[in-house]
């Protein structure tokens, strides 16, 4: 606890704890027996928690949801390998413009992204669901996948993958048995979290969705109805607490293959 | 059997690179093709006409919210590296060996929907809400009154509040990456630390802090979920091209109204790549 | 007629032009003949060419021009993976992911040996390399020399025709380094397969291998075994990369009996005749090695010599290492063995000295 007796550490601390105050309220509260989130607490019940699954549309919802992230990481996840693949091992022409390409869904505005997939699906008669929704998450959550890849993929030297060659292998092969098991951390680490951005995503989902609403987009029609608002909320701790459970079990992933990297090139 | 090398990269590299092209590329063309077009979401098939970006050059009110949200946006992006700098700054030189588990400790908040953390703010800061009542019930204040809520500053603090761990991460990078010799070279030579601070450790942390404050600068400019959710009166551009799409099913102008938002943000990105070469920034 | 174990024939590689960097030619025109079970090795400085050689005949890279054979059969076309050959990399390229075992047995894994074929030959391999018992490890737990020695089984298991070595030892420090020279000499007598190998180290090429390529600008310079390499460089490259060479610039005066004469300064010295005679008069540079060069006192001995001053005594232990500077301005230097305490202050700085040396330790450069 010394370290934090500077300016810097009290200052850590307290934007820390701010930081956490609303989700820390927020669980709270979720157990208050009121139907007002006000202060003080009336008492504590799981009953908002009961209601959470009696509401059909919400578990549709969060159906839909679970459903379309998992399809997103599949397809953002191989997605991204393979562009991280094609751009840390080779150099070819236009290498610079495709990293650049990559990277700038990260710097779009999401309105941006859903009003022109609007126009774009319209033209080519894309039915507005959940999936059009899906198909933009892709855009959005490959360079995700494809930094991660990307960082532990230079992690280890491309002469692994001519010494598979150099043994036998295929090309194709030394990435079958060389890189991709060596990579799988990352790409666990990525698939979460191209999950995770999809679960959450609204402000490109709200246009994409049409009638068959995702977790969020149902969550933000709730915010309108104030007798609502404690199941909201239950609705709300259980997603920031399994989101946060999903996503330190990704970075652990992450850092642990990156660990097993480095130990390797001890002399 | 050069080509065998050539064919692997295509290989590799066509699905991503079509998929991006199709689904990122294309949609913004079409998007211009649209402003040049009218009609409800624009089915006027035939016609090319300049009128959108007449009326959206003469009404004053467009670039006005246009520059205003580049403003906000501006002013988000400046105290949110503030903010985050001291905290990179403690966690690189200070913390320790924990550094990186501290770290993740700020980032974790992150990691929940950006709507449940706007909407938790929303419950805290209105009326009826967590901070309100909290007051009243310490006796401190006699009545509700939304403090912060429903404006423009509102939306200011949930931003800053969404952005400021996003931000640390390149700082906290970049001031990693510092080699320490060269603060005891410095001292070596005469420095006192602020001395040192000024002319060595800021100027190498530069690059991580101009990305982040462009990695924030750029996309907020155009906000509309939290603008909606707490911002009240007080609206963005990003809020208006909604409305286009949504309401008044007017796509030519929405589409005139982004193209003239992307022409801005272009010229945003180019001045980030004069600072700051992307490759280095991604690792790759 | 027996085939050679590799040939390359007019081989030419080029890289070509990047944003950052022109077109190089990394490999010019290049002829190469290795028979088998040779211990063959390519030498030059960084950016000569020979880890590029290396990767074409490993089949890394294909060849811009030219052909290459391995046992007699055209390889020019043929995938890494279908080449009679394995590699040692110069950082091991151990799988991390796998066992000593698995990395070991892989290249036989790959070719579907039957299971208790392989784990006898991995068992093999690993004896051979001296690490019987570590088959359970990963390659992290083992250190620089232990990885070094896995790399070189997971190669040798697949019995190659040709085994390729790039720079292995370079990791390693001295002492390990030495010892495995001899190690990689005796491990080729024994397997009896052609070695060819990359170093920068021109030491390491000389205590090892049967026949050396000297190589500058993607060029071989000269090609031949230690002794020759050593005590006739074809060139001016060669006999400053191979050992420390002087090189003392005069002009050719004729011939004595079989010597040539070159006049250095105002006084005559004698050398080994060229092939090519030079033209009368020409400016002509002779080499000779610091340690055939002998000192003396200005008068106590007979015979040819010239005169110069001593700039620097540096005194290494083993010899005593002289700077000299000659009347004509020139600088060389000279060493001598340490043999007895005495020599140590024989000729001490500023002192004016005669130096000679046997004929046939002077050699003419070519230009």
């Amino acid at each position: 606890m010394r370290r934090f007796r500077n300016p810097g550490g009290i200052y850590f601390l307290t934007l820390a704890l701010l930081l956490y105050v609303p989700i820390i309220l927020l669980i709270i509260f979720s157990f208050n027996d009121s139907i007002h989130l006000s202060f003080p607490m009336k008492g504590f019940t799981l009953n908002w928690y009961a209601e959470l699954s009696k509401t059909k549309e919400l578990l549709n919802a969060v159906q839909v949801s679970i459903f379309l992230g998992i399809g997103v990481s599949m397809v953002a996840t191989l997605l991204g390998t393979m562009g991280a693949i094609a751009i840390v091992r080779f150099n070819f022409p236009g290498r610079d413009i495709i990293t650049a390409l990559s990277a700038m869904p990260l710097v779009i505005p999401s309105v941006i992204l859903g009003v022109s997939a609007l126009i774009l699906y319209r033209e080519i008669g894309i039915q507005l669901s959940a999936w059009a929704a899906g198909i933009m998450h892709v855009v959005i959550s490959m360079p995700y996948a494809l930094l991660i890849i990307s960082a532990r993929l230079a992690g280890f030297p491309k002469n692994l993958e001519e010494a598979a060659m150099d043994l036998g292998t295929t090309y194709w092969g030394a990435l079958l048995r060389v890189t991709l098991p060596i990579s799988l951390p990352s790409i666990i680490a990525a698939f979460l979290i191209c999950f995770t951005i999809s679960f959450d995503e609204y402000a490109i989902s709200s246009f994409l969705v049409g009638t068959q609403t995702t977790l969020p987009v149902y969550l933000y029609s709730q915010l309108r109805f104030p007798k609502r608002l404690p199941i909201v909320v239950a609705l709300a701790a259980i997603l920031m607490v399994s989101s946060i459970l999903l996503l330190v079990l990704s970075e652990w992933l992450r850092s642990y293959g990156q660990i097993d990297i480095k130990r390797g090139k001890k002399e | 059997m050069e080509n065998s090398v050539s064919n692997r990269v295509l290989k590799l590299i066509s699905l991503p690179t079509s998929y991006l092209l199709f689904f990122f590329i294309l949609p913004i063309g079409i998007m211009i093709v649209f402003s040049f077009r009218s009609g409800t979401m624009g089915d006027a098939r035939n016609i090319f006409t300049l009128d959108n970006y007449k009326y959206f050059l003469t009404n004053s009110i467009f670039l006005n919210l246009l520059w205003r949200s580049i403003l906000i946006s501006l002013m988000i992006s400046l105290i949110s590296v503030l903010l985050a700098y001291p905290l990179a700054y403690f966690l690189v030189f200070r913390a320790g060996p924990q550094r990186i588990i501290l770290l993740t400790l700020i980032i974790v908040p992150t990691w929940t929907s950006y709507l449940l953390r706007v909407f938790a703010w929303k419950l805290i800061l209105s009326s009826n809400g967590l901070l309100n009542t909290f007051l009243l019930w310490l006796g401190l204040t006699k009545e509700a009154s939304p403090i912060l809520m429903y404006s423009r500053q509102a939306i200011i603090l949930t931003l800053v509040y969404v952005w400021v761990p996003f931000v640390a991460l390149p700082i906290f990078a970049a001031l990693e990456r510092i080699d320490k010799n060269l603060l005891e070279a410095a001292s070596d030579l005469g420095c006192k630390s602020w001395e040192a601070f000024l002319r060595v450790t800021l100027p190498l942390s530069l690059p991580g802090v101009i990305a982040g404050f462009f990695f924030v600068f750029i996309p907020t400019i155009g906000e509309y979920v939290t603008p909606k959710l707490v911002g009240g009166n007080s609206l963005m551009y990003g809020n208006l091209i909604q409305d286009q799409f949504v309401k008044a099913l007017n796509w030519p102008m929405g589409s005139t109204m982004s193209i003239a938002m992307l022409v801005a943000l272009i010229v945003l990105l180019w001045l980030f790549t004069r600072f700051v070469s992307v490759s280095d920034l991604l690792g790759i | 007629m027996m085939n050679f174990a590799v040939e390359l024939k007019n081989v030419t590689k080029i890289y070509s032009a990047g944003r950052s960097s022109d077109a190089v030619v990394a490999v010019k025109k290049m002829d190469l003949c290795i028979p088998p079970n040779e211990f063959f090795t390519l030498l030059g400085p960084s950016g000569c060419g020979k880890t590029t050689t290396l990767r074409l005949i490993a089949g890394f890279e294909q060849p811009s021009e030219g052909e290459m054979f391995i046992m007699g059969k055209p390889m020019t076309n043929i995938p890494p993976n279908q080449r009679p050959v394995n590699t040692v990399f110069q950082d091991y390229a151990l799988f991390p992911h796998l066992s000593v075992e698995k990395n070991v047995g892989f290249g036989l894994t790959i070719k579907r040996v039957p299971r208790l074929e392989k784990d006898r030959r991995v068992a093999e391999a690993l004896e051979l390399v001296q690490l019987t018992g570590m088959g359970q490890r990963k390659p992290s737990q083992l250190s620089g020399g232990q990885q070094q020695r896995v790399a070189l089984a997971r190669a040798l298991v697949n019995q190659p025709s040709v085994l390729l070595l790039d720079e292995p030892l370079g990791a390693l420090d001295l002492k390990l380094r030495k010892d495995m020279q001899i190690e990689l000499k005796h491990l080729q007598e024994q397997v009896g397969i052609t070695f060819i190998y990359v170093t920068h180290d021109q030491e390491e090429a000389l205590t090892m291998s049967d026949r050396i390529a000297v190589m500058k600008d993607g060029i071989i310079q000269q090609m031949g075994d230690a002794v020759s390499l050593y005590e006739e460089p074809a060139n001016h490259f060669v006999a400053d990369f191979i050992g420390e060479s002087n090189f003392i610039n005069g002009t050719f005066e004729g011939m004595e009996q079989e010597w040539a004469v070159i006049r250095i300064g105002n006084q005559r010295s004698y050398a080994m005749m060229s092939s090519e005679k030079p033209a009368q008069n020409a400016a002509t540079t002779i080499t000779i090695r610091p340690e055939r060069m002998v000192i003396s006192s200005p008068g106590e001995q007979e015979g040819p010599g010239i005169s110069g001053t001593i700039t620097e005594v540096v005194y290494i232990g083993t010899d005593i290492r002289y700077l000299l500077e000659l009347a004509t301005g020139q600088e060389i230097q000279i060493r001598i063995q340490n043999r007895s305490k005495e020599n140590i202050s024989a000729f001490p700085k500023g002192a004016t000295v005669k130096i000679s040396w046997v004929p046939e330790d002077a050699k003419i450069l070519a230009n």
